[in-house]
């Protein structure tokens, strides 16, 4: 009788692991599906003019497609536009999150810095479309029109949070001793900052914008309401633009440019993908 | 550079944050505000006609509240069954070796990719599976959007909980062990007590990220303004009703759009609050 319910007992050890096993590596199985559809579907789009030439009119792709022609044109609309905002928004965001993480770092205990480090959780979690409708309020509606100025306020917003966290985790986890040696030596607060915590906290901040960049790039939602896009190359940022993902939201709404969805995703996909890994192995390597 | 100087660069730096948070809030509340007063707080949440005919014009942010509840709801529990063992795997099976950082690399690069791909995928991948097995005959729907919910959701719950229970101190672990116990009883009996809240309170975290997913909802909930009859009839949760109308939408339609992002933003506010709170406690205990 004991034998057997210790046999019992030992099976359903084997059983947990394997379920374990089984379950976990079933998790992996997403990555590689839309890995796979995006790469199969896309690689055979992604070509020099693809990079370098606008999206074509639903008609110019209509024709091409009677005709039995590729599509003709690409996505460099989106990839200007997306480099101008991205841009625009993170010359802003990463000196004001830095600042702004310095000041949580140096106060924990104000009562002003928990409110601070509260509403940054709250911004944090606030869903992106929210975060669109209201740069729509903000600026769209005053400069009555969309613009880039406007998307690029709405990823400004999305990437702050991400920059505060990251600056003041890592200057937090810096030996007290390094702040205290360069006050030792006679500088003051502003220098030691600038020239020894800084610095020191350098790798874990570059990897927090890197990982902010990512997290921002595919963001779609918050664009539609406030860089709406545009289907030429165009660089005047006090008019609609386009961007990566809008133009993946366009290709998906326009049954004549479906075919350019693949391509598109592919290029965002990898590019995200490689900002995350880059950001991993610079963290692993920081550590060290 | 003085310390005064330094010191006010810095608070200055920080007013940022309040500065942006009370105008998010302040837009909402103004712009939603002729909405409330048209047809009330209260009628508002619960009725559910949305229809805009000029002249007889009615909104009401029950159907959408419905369907992101039902989306949530249905993603955590997709969730759970996959987000669960990643966790023991990262954090108690095989904690600290190759095999683990490689499956934690996986997730995190889950988390990385763009709603609007996952969308995609199940747009093009997932929906005529579902349309393949007899599921429902349109595809697209509540159980569409939240399988693919869950697979996003997924990492989120699965790291931070992996975080927790690895935290569970190693001599209660033993303790058990010298008694006798396998690694499935240790686990049932000594790790989950232990984790439990934190495990919780990532769950928790995780149905805040759920409740505000935007483009991945619009492209597979099928975009229906009614309340959701089953799990697979279509619907429109409280983010893809905005992503879908708000461009087109002006006056009374566009103050009511803006009172249902007040109210998803309370609720992921609350939510996300509750979860932190829930952290924080379990990291000190």
């Amino acid at each position: 009788m004991t034998h057997l319910k210790t046999k019992h007992r030992l099976a359903t050890d084997k059983a947990m692991l394997w379920m374990v096993c089984l379950f976990a590596a079933l998790t992996a199985v997403p990555l590689l599906a839309i890995l796979g559809e995006v790469l199969l579907r896309g690689y055979d789009q992604l070509s020099w003019s693809f990079f370098t030439e606008p999206t074509p009119t639903a008609y110019r792709a209509m024709k091409a497609i009677e005709a039995g022609d590729p599509i003709p044109g690409g996505i460099a609309n989106g990839i200007i536009g997306t480099m101008i905002m991205l841009g625009m928004a993170a010359i802003v965001a990463v000196p004001t999150g830095i600042l702004c993480g310095a000041f949580l770092a140096e106060n924990p205990k104000r009562r002003f810095s928990q409110t601070v480090s509260y509403l940054t959780d709250l911004l944090q979690g606030t869903p992106s479309v929210i975060i669109g409708i209201v740069t729509y309020v903000w600026i769209v509606v005053p400069m009555r029109g969309y613009s880039a100025i406007a998307g690029s306020v709405a990823l400004f917003i999305m990437m702050l949070p991400l920059v505060i966290r990251s600056t003041e985790e890592t200057l937090k986890i810096l030996p007290t001793s390094l702040k205290e040696a360069g006050l030792a030596l006679g500088s003051n607060r502003a220098r030691v900052m600038l020239k020894v915590q800084l610095p020191a906290a350098f790798g874990g901040i570059f990897t927090g914008v890197l990982l902010a960049i990512s997290r921002v790039i595919g963001e779609t939602a918050p664009l539609m309401f406030t860089a709406l896009g545009c289907s030429f190359i165009r660089f005047a940022i006090d008019k609609p633009i386009s961007a990566v993902p809008l133009l993946i939201w366009e290709f998906f709404n326009d049954p004549n440019l479906q075919e350019l969805i693949w391509g598109a995703s592919l290029f965002l996909l990898l590019f995200v993908l490689i900002l995350n890994l880059t950001a991993k192995y610079l963290a692993k390597k920081w550590n060290q | 550079m003085n310390d005064k100087l330094y010191k006010a660069i810095l608070f200055i730096a920080a007013m940022v944050m309040p500065i942006v948070c009370g105008g998010v809030v302040y837009a909402l509340v103004t712009d939603a505000h002729s909405a409330f007063e048209h047809f009330g707080f209260l009628r508002f949440l619960t009725s559910s006609e949305w229809s805009y005919t000029e002249g007889a014009e009615q909104y009401g942010a029950l159907p959408f509240i419905t369907g992101t509840l039902m989306t949530t709801a249905l993603a955590l529990v997709f969730c759970i069954p996959f987000s669960l063992p990643v966790a023991l795997f990262v954090g108690e099976y095989f904690k600290g070796t190759k095999v683990a950082s490689v499956l934690g690399t996986v997730t995190d690069l889950l988390a990385g990719i763009p709603s609007i791909i996952y969308g995609l995928w199940g747009f093009y991948t997932l929906r005529p599976l579902i349309m393949a097995l007899g599921i429902s005959s349109q595809g697209s729907g509540i159980l569409t959007a939240s399988v693919v919910l869950a697979i996003m959701i997924v990492p989120y719950a699965a790291s931070l909980s992996a975080e927790f229970i690895k935290m569970v101190p190693n001599d209660l672990k033993e303790g058990a062990y010298s008694l006798g116990a396998t690694r499935a009883e240790v686990i049932r009996k000594v790790v989950y007590p232990v984790a439990g809240s934190g495990i919780f309170s990532s769950y928790v975290l995780a149905i805040g990220r759920a409740l505000g997913e935007t483009m991945t909802v619009t492209m597979l909930i099928g975009n229906t303004n009614n309340i959701p009859e089953s799990i697979t009839s279509t619907g429109n949760s409280m983010a893809s009703i905005i992503a879908n109308q708000f461009g087109e939408a002006s006056d009374l339609r566009f103050s009511s759009l803006i009172a249902i992002g007040l109210v998803l933003f309370l609720i992921t506010a609350i939510i996300n609050m509750i979860g932190k709170m829930m952290i924080k406690r379990a990291r000190i205990s």
